[in-house]
């Protein structure tokens, strides 16, 4: 069973819907026994990082998801989830979960795509992924794939060897963050049609030795 | 870099698709989930719903039109149209919708964008803005006036002011329709596009007048829009996705090729 954790962080329905759509069992929970026993977790997540590191440590998920991660079995972040593995984000100044040492920045506004025009911010729409490496879970990724992202702060991990995949928005920041068992994307593979459906997929069945 | 993005937009009434769509390949021409499931298969970077049902009883088809399309197509897609409240809002979005567009509740009630995006975050709230030309004023100093019932109510609103404040309360995209442009099929209105665009930091999805493959390629470029809204010259079968995306390609306007 695929666990998708509940932090009250947005509609997690949508991430529940694309694992149903491509035939894996989920559930949507917060119930940390299920947690525990879950063969594999996906962290999602929309929202503010302060609102919802408080939300995990209300709930006692901090822990359980340490535990899990620490316990071999995959775990995938989406968008907050892939900030909040991090050690601390300047988002609401917050202590995350430090999986992956490192911090969550702000995109400048004045960053620039051209001589003339500066980036909008949140990043949101579609970009490319360059991948630095392979990963069983990004086998089938194409280089002129395509993901949706709505997101103002993005990872930046300390040491680079946990960089699996950078888009250009301004600047190159870590879009596709891999350690152990964890994949973590900064986009919605759930809003990423068949390229992120493809992704999501592989997560489902990947197991990282 | 990112993409350009390029918008279907369907019109539904009590839960079918209007305008008279003519398809092929067997597509439900009337049903709003194969649309979508058509247009999402075809290229659609996202769709846009706009509930036209006059009734507000009969709000709850909508609801289950957009609980179908969520299980459907894995793209981002937002519904506008009737949107009044906050309940409103978290019924679509629960539902699955991506985002939720408010357009004359918020002229009327600006509060609503800051409570929806307080509620939802600002990535949810889409700003609706109609507008009109009416040559610079002492109240309208832009020469563009919002409108809403369709522009035949003028609410004495200057359009770039309007867009700022929207912004400020907390609004995370715009989608700006001309009035004037709005079923001429003959261009966007690119003053009034760069105007906007150029004056605020959220993305701005062009609306009203798209005919043909160039007009999208002027109001992406010299309109500096992030995003522009398609209507009849897909329906009617004139173009695909295909075509307008590799006609921009072709221009160097950066677009997505894969799906």
């Amino acid at each position: 069973m695929i666990a998708i954790i509940d932090y009250e962080a947005g509609n997690l329905a949508s991430v529940k819907r694309a694992v149903s759509f491509i035939g894996y069992d989920c559930v949507v929970t917060n119930d940390i026994d299920v947690i525990s026993h879950a063969d594999r977790i996906i962290f999602p997540g929309v929202g503010a990082a302060g609102t919802a590191m408080n939300s995990l440590k209300r709930m006692g998920l901090d822990k359980v998801i340490v535990e899990f991660f620490n316990s071999g079995r995959p775990v995938l972040g989406i968008c907050l989830g892939t900030q909040i593995i991090m050690g601390f984000s300047h988002e609401n100044n917050t202590h995350c979960l430090k999986i992956i040492d490192g911090t969550v920045k702000a995109f400048a506004p004045d960053l620039r795509i051209s001589d003339d025009i500066c980036i909008k911010i949140p990043h949101m729409g579609w970009n490319r992924v360059v991948l630095s490496g392979k990963h069983p879970v990004f086998e089938d990724m194409q280089e002129k794939d395509e993901f949706y992202f709505v997101h103002g702060f993005y990872p930046v991990p300390d040491d680079l060897n946990h960089v699996l995949g950078v888009t250009d928005y301004g600047i190159d920041f870590a879009s596709v963050i891999a350690y152990k068992n964890l994949i973590a994307t900064q986009f919605h593979l759930e809003k990423s049609g068949r390229p992120g459906l493809g992704i999501l997929k592989n997560f489902c069945r990947w197991n990282p030795c | 870099m990112l993409s350009k993005r390029i918008i279907p937009c369907l019109d539904v009434r009590e839960g079918r698709t209007t305008k008279g769509i003519k398809f092929q390949n067997n597509v439900d021409i009337g049903d709003p989930v194969e649309m979508a499931r058509f247009y999402y298969e075809a290229g659609a970077d996202e769709i846009v719903f706009y509930d036209i049902t006059a009734s507000h009883e009969k709000r709850d088809i909508m609801i289950d039109v957009v609980r179908r399309v969520a299980e459907t197509i894995f793209i981002p897609f937002s519904v506008g149209g009737g949107i009044r409240t906050i309940d409103d809002m978290r019924a679509v979005l629960l539902a699955g919708a991506e985002k939720v567009s408010v357009n004359s509740a918020a002229v009327k009630t600006p509060e609503i964008i800051s409570s929806g995006a307080k509620a939802f975050g600002s990535q949810c709230i889409v700003l609706g803005m109609d507008v009109k030309y009416v040559g610079e004023k002492e109240n309208i100093p832009s020469g563009y006036e919002i409108v809403i019932n369709g522009g035949r109510t003028y609410m004495g609103i200057d359009a770039l002011e309007w867009a700022l404040k929207g912004q400020e309360l907390g609004a995370g995209e715009i989608c700006l329709n001309s009035i004037d442009a709005d079923g001429t099929c003959e261009g966007y209105e690119i003053n009034l596009t760069s105007l906007i665009s150029d004056n605020v930091s959220i993305p701005v999805i062009a609306s009203g007048g798209a005919g043909t493959p160039e007009h999208l390629y002027q109001v992406l470029t010299n309109g500096f829009a992030d995003a522009a809204l398609i209507a009849s010259m897909v329906h009617y079968d004139n173009y695909t996705i295909s075509d307008i995306k590799n006609y921009l390609d072709d221009k160097n306007v950066k677009v997505r090729k894969s799906w």
